[in-house]
């Protein structure tokens, strides 16, 4: 019998914002514990919270930019849990009439492209962080009250690479967007898996279970294949899925239950009478819609278009926004597409990955880079003496100009200098010269070996062509 | 209306409170007496009214997205039942199994 997983995701998105969403605080990640906290976002009784306008703003162009419908009339609506991350013992987010519905994204894993649906987006605030010790619960409301954004997908996705190529689709999106961070490491971005199994082929769907927070692709991938196995075993054994929440256990790499106290899910939602709705017409909404920046889509075609860069190339490209705006700022000072292209993918992401580092992190800026490439392109310095340049570059920070002047290096095209030491090569080489005119072409290739290793590599290979085909043909 | 016994443990568990009988007792009448008064609303002929998202004829109150003061670590945990460096400090939480 052959299974097929089905998988609902749930991404939570801090978005960028300055301040928190109904309060004045600052969202800055890692400062003190309970010091971005004040009466609005401790739950004081009294307190008046007011929507942040960013926060409808950007969760209109997460929406716009996943192909959702943006809904006219949105309202805010409490969720009611008693846990000590949130302090009002609710949390306001949206039930019925969510800001985004109805979107979708296309993911490619190998050559199959599947549309995964998504459901909604709606706006919500984050909880706080609990710290367990030996005695007690310790909570940092720091983070209570950002703003997030939930993106609800349907079950169309069929494998743990899908969701993983989903999810790196979604966060490059957002990146493109300019509406979160997405750095992973500080939580601003967490995936809850649903996910049931069932005969391959069925339509219906099997018990699902829901894995919360996690935190980095690695860990969904890992996640969503432990869940699948641990549920055909169970399947295959004849036992029933009871559908519960379960946690990630990144040291274990095993999911365990959660107590799955069957009232908790009893969250009795009622609108938020402290919070006014959000009523957008067309005319906000394509307002928002022209202010936005070009998405990795339409980038993509408009490279191969405009730029003739190869799909391939256009793909890798745009695939990653950071490394994207980095190619787009060296075209700034270096007119070459295709040639920035080849150097960014091929030299410096060979450069990158090596170090598992990342191009957020790199000593090397676009500019110098750009000025690197117009060295070549003047003939200042070969390609291959570019590479030596740009891994120096790359390891110390030093911009090509240093780096070129101090290692002395420089590419000889001047005619006259090159044609002095190629008279001199022809006078010492007589037998490679007559075995040129009897016919054998190779030859040629000795001699420009031969004017490279006098140079010690630094006479520009194309003059030197130029030259001795004019030399020896006449 | 009469509320069961069962709906005041119900809700008493949601809310993590725990209720002797007699306190149980008292919230179930309590709690009836409230939805006996709510339930006034029902009598209310509403076939012609459209129904409303909002209680108030309001939309779009918005403020800026600018960061001001916030309270002092110390200001924040002066009402805290407990606290630990800048910690607010509740009883341990076990969540798994």
């Amino acid at each position: 019998m052959k299974y097929e997983m089905v998988i609902g995701l749930e991404i939570h998105v801090e978005l960028g914002t300055k301040s928190k969403i109904f309060c004045s605080c600052s969202t800055q990640f890692g400062n003190k514990p309970n010091t971005n906290v004040c009466p609005v976002c401790l739950g004081m009784p009294g307190v008046l919270p007011v929507l942040n306008e960013k926060v409808a703003e950007y969760a209109v162009k997460a929406g716009l930019s996943l192909n959702c419908e943006i809904a006219k009339f949105s309202k805010l609506d409490r969720k009611n849990y008693f846990y000590p991350d949130l302090p009002k013992a609710y949390q306001v987010s949206q039930y019925d009439l969510p800001l985004c519905i109805g979107g979708y994204l296309d993911v490619s894993v190998g050559e199959e492209t599947t549309r995964v649906g998504i459901t909604r987006i709606h706006i919500e605030e984050d909880a706080g962080k609990l710290v367990h010790t030996q005695d007690g619960t310790l909570i940092d409301y720091n983070r209570c009250g950002v703003p997030l954004i939930e993106i609800v997908t349907e079950p169309d996705i069929r494998s743990a690479e899908q969701a993983v190529e989903f999810a790196k689709s979604v966060r490059n999106i957002l990146l493109y967007a300019k509406v979160s961070d997405c750095k992973m490491q500080e939580g601003s971005m967490r995936f809850d898996v649903n996910l049931s199994v069932r005969e391959q082929g069925a339509k219906q769907f099997g018990t699902r279970t829901e894995m919360k927070n996690l935190s980095s692709f690695k860990m969904l991938q890992k996640a969503i294949e432990y869940e699948y196995a641990r549920q055909v075993k169970a399947v295959k054994n004849g036992e029933r899925i009871i559908q519960q929440t379960r946690r990630w256990d990144e040291t274990n790499n095993v999911s365990v239950v959660l107590r799955s106290k069957e009232n908790a899910h009893d969250y009795r939602y009622f609108p938020e009478p402290d919070l006014l709705p959000v009523v957008l017409n067309d005319e906000v909404i394509n307002s928002i819609k022209t202010s936005m920046p070009e998405m990795p889509k339409e980038k993509k075609q408009r490279y191969i278009s405009q730029l003739s860069l190869s799909e391939y190339d256009a793909g890798v490209l745009t695939a990653n926004s950071q490394l994207c705006e980095f190619y787009e700022n060296i075209l700034k000072e270096f007119n070459d597409a295709k040639t920035a292209a080849n150097w960014v993918i091929v030299e410096l992401m060979a450069l990158i990955n090596k170090s598992d580092t990342s191009i957020e992190e790199i000593k090397i800026t676009a500019s110098s880079m750009a000025q690197l490439l117009n060295f070549i392109k003047d003939g200042k310095i070969s390609g291959k003496m570019a590479k030596d340049v740009l891994l120096e570059m790359f390891e110390t920070g030093s911009s090509e100009d240093e780096i070129v002047k101090s290692k002395g290096l420089s590419q000889i095209s001047d005619a006259g200098e090159l044609e002095k030491i190629i008279d001199e090569i022809l006078k010492n080489n007589q037998a490679s010269v007559n075995d040129y005119h009897l016919g054998k072409k190779q030859a040629m290739g000795f001699l420009v070996g031969q004017v490279m290793r006098a140079t010690k590599g630094a006479a520009n290979p194309q003059s030197v062509n130029e030259i001795l085909n004019k030399k020896l043909n006449n | 209306m009469q509320i069961s016994l069962s709906d005041v443990e119900y809700l008493a568990e949601l809310s993590r409170l725990e209720f002797s009988d007699e306190e149980a007792a008292k919230m179930q009448k309590d709690l009836s007496s409230i939805i006996d008064y709510v339930n006034k609303l029902n009598d209310i002929k509403t076939e012609d009214i459209a129904a409303k998202e909002h209680i108030l004829n309001l939309s779009n109150v918005l403020r800026q997205d600018i960061v001001m003061q916030s309270l002092s670590n110390e200001e924040a945990l002066k009402n805290a039942y407990d606290s630990e460096e800048n910690y607010f400090k509740v009883p341990q939480l076990m969540e798994d199994e």
